[in-house]
C-alpha cells in the first residue's frame, strides 16, 4: 500500500507564520556549524551518490520540518540520506567515527576542484524530443489534487487557471528524478496567475487586485483550460 | 548540533567521501567570494549599457556569465525588470532556491515560514516589514522559484544618480533590492 506522501515544505499561502524578521547583508551564519552543515551537505551532493530533487525530497519530508532552523534540516536530511543509501549508518553518526564499511561513491569533492565545480553547476536543461504542447499566451490549468510523490508543484496554484508567459526550453522533470526514474526532461513553463485567481476571499481583495504571481511548471502539470 | 556536525565530519572523512579542505574552500568562496556584490555589478552595468540591460533581457543567463558570475544555483537565469507599474518580488515557497552565483547564500528570513508562506499571498504586507511602501497603482508581480530557473531583480535606478559611475551605482544596490524586498539606496547628497 501507499503512504500518502507528506511534505511539510509546502508553504505558500498559508496563514498564521507570522512576521518576517530582516537580516542585514553580511549576516550568513548564526552558528559555527552551520557553515561545516551547509559545506558537508554540497561535498556529499558532489559525490553523485544522490541528486538534488532526492535531496528535497528527504528534507520536506523531515518529520520535525516546521521545528528546524533551514541549516538543521539540510544537516538532518544529510544524516537521513547518509543512512539510506548506507554510507553512514546512525551509530556511526553517533560515535563520531567509521564501525562499518564503507560503500564507494562515484567521486570525492578535492578542494582544488571546488571552484571550477560550483562554476559549472548543474545545468537541467536538455535536448528537446517532442515538440512542447502549449504556446506563450495559452490558457491553462494547473492539475489538482494530491500528489503522491516530490513534486514541484505547490498546492496554492493546483486546480487554478493561468496563462502561458514563457516557455524554457526541456529540463530534467524534478517529480521523475527524485523517484530514481532518471531525468525524463519535459517542457518547462512559466505560468501566470491573477491574484484574484488564486486568492478569491473578500479578505484578500485587497491584495489579489493587484498582484500577479508565477510558477515555473512542467508540461505533465498542466492541462489546456 | 555542533558536536553532531563535528562527528559527521569526523566520520565522512574516514571514509574518505570528503576533502575537509574542501569544505574549507566552499565556505570561504560563499562567505568571501560570492555574495550579493556580484549581483550588484550586474545592476549597475544595466543601469549604465543599454546593450548590456537589453543582453540581460534576452539572455540573462550569458550576460551574467559575461561578467565573471556562473554555475551553481544560477545555471538558468532570469532578470526581471522593475517600472513605474510593476514591483517584482522573488521567493521560493517550496524551498530556498535563490540566485547563488549573483546573490550568495540566502538570508534566513528568505528560507522561514513567514516569508514563504505570505510572499505570494499578501506581498504588501511584507513589503511593509521591510519597510517598502509601493504606489497604489503599482501592479506587484510574485517570481515563485519552483524549477531551476532563478530570478534576479534589476530594481529602477534611483533618481539622482546621473552623474555617477558604475561602481558607485553599484554601492547604492542592496541585497534586497535585488529580491524586492527592498530598493535601491537614495545616492550620498553630494552626487545630487
Amino acid at each position: 500500500m501507499n503512504r500518502r506522501y507528506a511534505t511539510h515544505a509546502d508553504l505558500g499561502g498559508q496563514r498564521g507564520h507570522g512576521r518576517i524578521t530582516p537580516e542585514p547583508e553580511g549576516e550568513l551564519f548564526h552558528a559555527p556549524w552551520e557553515p561545516r552543515a551547509l559545506a558537508l551537505t554540497l561535498a556529499m551532493g558532489a559525490t553523485g551518490s544522490w541528486n538534488i530533487d532526492m535531496s528535497r525530497a528527504a528534507r520536506e519530508t523531515l518529520p520535525g520540518y516546521a521545528r528546524c532552523s533551514y541549516y538543521e534540516i539540510w544537516f538532518e536530511a544529510l544524516c537521513r540520506l547518509l543512512a539510506e543509501h548506507r554510507l553512514v549508518w546512525p551509530d556511526e553518526a553517533a560515535a563520531g567515527r567509521a564501525l562499518h564499511g564503507s560503500p564507494a561513491v562515484a567521486r570525492t569533492l578535492r578542494a582544488a576542484d571546488v571552484p571550477a565545480v560550483l562554476a559549472m553547476g548543474s545545468p537541467t536543461a536538455r535536448p528537446a524530443a517532442t515538440p512542447a504542447r502549449f504556446a506563450i499566451g495559452q490558457a491553462v490549468r494547473m492539475h489538482g489534487g494530491d500528489v503522491p510523490h516530490h513534486t514541484r508543484l505547490p498546492r496554492y496554484v493546483r486546480g487554478k487557471r493561468g496563462v502561458v508567459e514563457h516557455v524554457h526550453g526541456t529540463h530534467v522533470f524534478a517529480d521523475a528524478h527524485a523517484l530514481g526514474r532518471g531525468e525524463d526532461p519535459r517542457w518547462l513553463y512559466t505560468v501566470v496567475f491573477r491574484g484574484s485567481e488564486l486568492w478569491p476571499g473578500p479578505a484578500d481583495a485587497g491584495e489579489a487586485a493587484a498582484l500577479a504571481v508565477s510558477v515555473d511548471a512542467w508540461e505533465p502539470y498542466l492541462e489546456p483550460a | 548540533m555542533e558536536l553532531r556536525v563535528r562527528a559527521l565530519e569526523t566520520v565522512l572523512t574516514q571514509k574518505g567521501y570528503i576533502d575537509p579542505e574542501a569544505l574549507d574552500v566552499l565556505i570561504d568562496t560563499y562567505q568571501t567570494r560570492i555574495g550579493p556584490r556580484n549581483g550588484a555589478r550586474v545592476v549597475a552595468r544595466a543601469w549604465t549599457d543599454r546593450t548590456y540591460r537589453e543582453w540581460l533581457r534576452r539572455d540573462a543567463t550569458a550576460a551574467i556569465a559575461s561578467l565573471g558570475y556562473s554555475g551553481r544555483q544560477g545555471e538558468h537565469m532570469v532578470v526581471v525588470e522593475n517600472t513605474p507599474t510593476q514591483h517584482n518580488l522573488v521567493v521560493c515557497t517550496l524551498c530556498s532556491c535563490y540566485p547563488w552565483p549573483v546573490l550568495g547564500l540566502p538570508p534566513t528570513w528568505y528560507k522561514s515560514a513567514p516569508y514563504r508562506s505570505r510572499a505570494v499571498r499578501e506581498p504588501r504586507g511584507v513589503l511593509a516589514e521591510f519597510g517598502v511602501r509601493l504606489a497604489a497603482d503599482t501592479e506587484v508581480r510574485v517570481w515563485d522559484s519552483t524549477a531551476e530557473v532563478r530570478y534576479l531583480v534589476l530594481p529602477m535606478r534611483p533618481p539622482g544618480t546621473e552623474g555617477l559611475d558604475e561602481d558607485a551605482l553599484a554601492a547604492l544596490v542592496t541585497r534586497d533590492s535585488m529580491i524586492g524586498t527592498g530598493l535601491p539606496l537614495a545616492p550620498p547628497a553630494r552626487a545630487r
